[in-house]
C-alpha cells in the first residue's frame, strides 16, 4: 500500500489517534465521498463564532498590511511628533479627537497609527515563533516516538527540563547579554516553546506506531524517514494543526509581555507591549494611551483563541468539550 | 514510594545541574570572555581591574575549569557575588526579594486553583446551563488576558478610580512585609493576586471541565450512582478525584510559568521581589544579580516541582509503578 499525498492528506480526522473504534460511526455518514477536511471546513463554516473571530483575524492582518496607508490618511507618520498639536502645553498626551483618533502618546505620536503598525510585531511574531516552536516540537517528537528507547528517553528528559525552567526568566537572560531585535525576540520564544508541541507529537506518535499500516509500510521496504514524514506526520496534522492555532496567541502574549518588560522589540518600532509599557506611567492622565493598544491586544488573543476552539471541534466533532 | 521519591529527587538535582550549566553559558561562554570581564568589573573599571577579574573567574582557563570554579567555588559555597552598584552581597538581595515573590505566588496559586477548579466543576455538572456558558465566555476571555493589561486595568478602576472617590482600599505600587503589618500586607496584595490568579484560573477552569466532563461519563460513576449515592457524593469523593490528576500534574508544569507570571504582576504593581528585582538588574546590566535570581528562582521551581509531583504519587497510584 503505498499512499499518495492526495490520500494520506484526507485521513486525519478518521485516523484521529486515540479515538479507537469510534469514529466510525463518523465515518459512515460520510459515504457520499466527501474528504474528513471538507466535512471540517463545513462544521467551521457553520460555527458562528469561529466566523465572526475569523472575520476579526482578517481585519487585523488587513490593519497589519495597511498600517502605511493609516499613516497616509491621517497624515502622521508613525514616529512622528507632533510637539505642538500632539501634546498638551503641560506637554501631556492630548485626547482622542478629529485630529487624532485615538488620541496622542507621550511624545505626541498618533496612537492609532502605531496600533495598526504595532499588529505588524504582534502577528509576525506571533505566526514566525508559533512556525519555529512547531517544527521543532514536530521534528523532535516524531523521533521520541518513533524511535522510542534511547533517542526517547534523553528527548523526553529534555522536554522535561524545558518544560520545568522558568521560561520568562531565561528568556530575559539570553536578551540581556544580546542587543534585543526582533529576531532575538523569535528565536528565544521558539528555543523554549517547542518542548510542550513535542510532548504532544511524541504521543500521538507512540500511539500510530503500533499500527498496522505502519508496519505494512516498514515490510514494503520503507525507511524511518519516509515512515515518519510521510506515514505518521500526515496522520497527526490535525492535532498539530489545532495546537498551533491555539499557540499563536499565547505566543503573541509573550511577545507583547517581553517588549512590557523593556527586552522585547526595541524603540521606537511600534509595539504593543512597548506602547502599554510607557502608558503605565501616565494612565491618570491619559487612559487612551493605555486602552487602546491593550484593546487590540486582547481583542488579537481572544479572537485567535475563539478561532482555534472552533478549529478543534471541527477537526474533533468527537470533542464537545474545550481543549484541555 | 522511596524509589519514586528518589528517583524524583535525581531528576530534579540533574535539571538543577542543567540550569547552572545553561546560565555559565549564556553568561560566561555566549558574550566571549573578554566582554565577561569587562561587564563583571563593572562599568568604571580600570584594565588592571578588568585582567584581575578575568584572573579571578579563570577565564584564560579552559571551559570545564571555569564551569567547575563557577559551580564549586561560586554556588555550592552560597557565593553569589556582590551586586555592582551598592556591593551588597547577592544573597542578602534575595533574601530580601524571595519572601514577597512567595506571598504573591502562594497566594494566587491557592485563589486559581480554588476558583478554577470549582467553576471548571460548576461548569461539567452543570453541562449546557447557562452558568456553564458564562463561565465558559469567562474563561476565554481570562485566558486570553495578557497579565499586564489585567494588571493595569485592576489599578485603573481599584485604585486610581476608588482613590478619585476618596476611597483608599488599595495601594498603587509597593510591598508591605507581612510583619511590618499585616492588614496593609494583605492590602497590598489583593489586586497582584487577583491578576495573576484570574488569568491561570481560566486554564485551570477549561482543564477541570474538561476533565470533568470526561470522567463524568465513566462507567464507573453510574455505579456509584445507582448505588443510590447522592449526587454530591458522586461528584467530589468519586469523580473529582480523578479529574483532578490531569489538574495536578498540570499545576506542576504551570509553577515555572508562575515565577513568569511573577515577574510581570511584580513589574506592574512596583513590588521589589525575585522579578523586579531581575528586571530591573537588566536595565542595569547587574550580572550576579541576574545570574543569583535565574538559579535560586529555578531552585524554587524545582523543589515545587518535586512536591507537587509527590501529591499527585499520592493521588493517582499508577504513577509511582512507571
Amino acid at each position: 500500500m503505498t499512499l499518495t499525498p492526495g490520500d494520506v492528506a484526507s485521513v486525519p480526522a478518521e485516523e484521529e489517534p486515540g479515538v479507537g473504534d469510534e469514529p466510525e460511526g463518523e465515518a459512515a455518514r460520510v459515504i457520499e465521498g466527501r474528504s474528513p477536511w471538507r466535512l471540517a471546513y463545513e462544521r467551521l463554516r457553520h460555527d458562528r463564532a469561529s466566523m465572526i473571530a475569523l472575520a476579526i483575524i482578517v481585519v487585523i492582518i488587513l490593519m497589519a498590511i495597511f498600517a502605511p496607508v493609516f499613516a497616509t490618511l491621517t497624515g502622521h507618520g508613525v514616529y512622528q511628533q507632533f510637539r505642538t498639536t500632539g501634546l498638551s502645553p503641560a506637554g501631556l498626551p492630548v485626547h482622542p479627537s478629529g485630529q487624532f483618533l485615538f488620541g496622542t502618546d507621550d511624545q505626541g505620536r498618533d496612537i492609532l497609527v502605531r496600533v495598526a503598525y504595532g499588529a505588524r510585531i504582534s502577528l509576525i511574531v506571533g505566526v514566525v515563533a508559533t512556525l519555529l516552536e512547531v517544527a521543532i516540537g514536530t521534528v523532535l517528537g516524531l523521533a521520541a516516538g518513533y524511535f522510542g528507547k534511547v533517542v526517547d528517553t534523553v528527548i523526553a528528559r529534555i522536554i522535561d527540563i524545558v518544560l520545568s525552567i522558568p521560561f520568562l526568566l531565561f528568556a530575559i537572560s539570553l536578551v540581556s547579554i544580546s542587543h534585543p531585535s526582533l529576531t532575538i525576540v523569535i528565536v528565544v520564544i521558539g528555543v523554549f516553546g517547542w518542548a510542550a508541541v513535542a510532548r504532544v507529537v511524541r504521543g500521538q506518535v507512540l500511539s500510530l506506531r503500533e499500527k498496522e499500516y505502519i508496519e505494512a509500510a516498514r515490510s514494503l521496504g520503507a525507511g524511518s524517514w519516509r515512515i515518519m514524514f510521510v506515514d505518521i506526520l500526515p496522520n497527526i496534522v490535525a492535532p498539530i494543526i489545532v495546537y498551533a492555532s491555539l499557540l499563536i496567541p499565547v505566543t503573541i502574549v509573550i511577545e507583547a509581555s517581553l517588549s512590557y518588560l523593556g527586552i522585547g522589540v526595541p524603540p521606537p518600532t511600534a509595539d504593543w507591549g512597548t506602547m502599554i509599557s510607557g502608558a503605565q506611567q501616565l494612565y491618570q492622565q491619559a487612559w487612551w494611551y493605555l486602552f487602546f493598544p491593550s484593546a487590540a491586544l486582547l481583542v488579537t488573543t481572544v479572537a485567535f483563541n475563539i478561532f482555534g476552539d472552533g478549529l478543534r471541534d471541527a477537526l474533533d466533532p468527537r470533542s464537545n468539550q474545550l481543549f484541555t | 514510594m522511596a524509589r519514586f521519591l528518589v528517583r524524583r529527587v535525581a531528576l530534579g538535582v540533574f535539571v538543577m545541574f542543567v540550569v547552572t550549566v545553561v546560565v555559565f553559558l549564556i553568561f560566561y561562554v555566549g558574550p566571549g570572555s573578554a566582554d565577561v570581564a569587562r561587564a563583571r568589573a563593572g562599568r568604571q573599571a580600570t584594565p588592571a581591574q578588568v585582567a584581575a577579574v578575568a584572573r579571578e573567574l579563570m577565564l584564560n582557563r579552559p571551559l570545564y575549569a571555569q564551569y567547575w570554579h563557577f559551580f564549586w567555588g561560586q554556588l555550592l559555597h552560597g557565593n553569589l557575588g556582590t551586586d555592582y552598584y551598592h556591593g551588597q552581597p547577592v544573597t542578602t538581595i534575595i533574601k530580601q526579594a524571595f519572601p514577597i515573590t512567595l506571598s504573591l505566588a502562594l497566594g494566587a496559586a491557592v485563589i486559581w486553583l480554588v476558583l478554577g477548579v470549582l467553576s471548571g466543576v460548576l461548569s461539567a455538572v452543570r453541562n449546557r446551563s447557562i452558568w456553564d456558558r458564562i463561565v465558559t465566555v469567562l474563561a476565554l476571555f481570562f485566558y486570553s488576558m495578557p497579565s499586564f493589561v489585567l494588571g493595569l486595568l485592576l489599578l485603573y478602576i481599584f485604585y486610581y478610580q476608588l482613590t478619585l472617590a476618596g476611597v483608599h482600599l488599595f495601594p498603587g505600587a509597593g510591598y508591605t512585609y507581612l510583619t511590618d503589618n499585616p492588614v496593609k500586607w494583605f492590602q497590598g496584595l489583593v489586586l497582584p493576586w487577583i491578576t495573576l490568579a484570574l488569568i491561570s484560573a481560566a486554564a485551570y477552569t477549561r482543564l477541570t471541565r474538561g476533565s470533568m466532563l470526561d470522567v463524568m461519563s465513566e462507567d464507573y460513576v453510574r455505579t456509584a450512582r445507582s448505588k443510590g449515592l447522592s449526587e454530591r457524593r458522586v461528584i467530589y469523593r468519586h469523580a473529582l478525584r480523578s479529574a483532578l490528576t490531569p489538574v495536578v500534574s498540570q499545576f506542576g508544569i504551570d509553577l515555572g510559568v508562575l515565577v513568569g507570571g511573577a515577574v510581570i504582576t511584580e513589574k506592574v504593581f512596583g513590588m521589589p521581589g525575585l522579578g523586579y528585582t531581575a528586571v530591573t538588574a537588566i536595565e542595569n546590566q547587574d550580572l550576579p544579580v541576574i545570574i543569583g535570581i535565574v538559579i535560586v528562582a529555578s531552585a524554587a521551581v524545582v523543589v515545587a516541582n518535586i512536591l507537587v509531583d509527590l501529591f499527585y504519587a499520592v493521588l493517582d497510584p499508577r504513577v509511582r509503578l512507571h
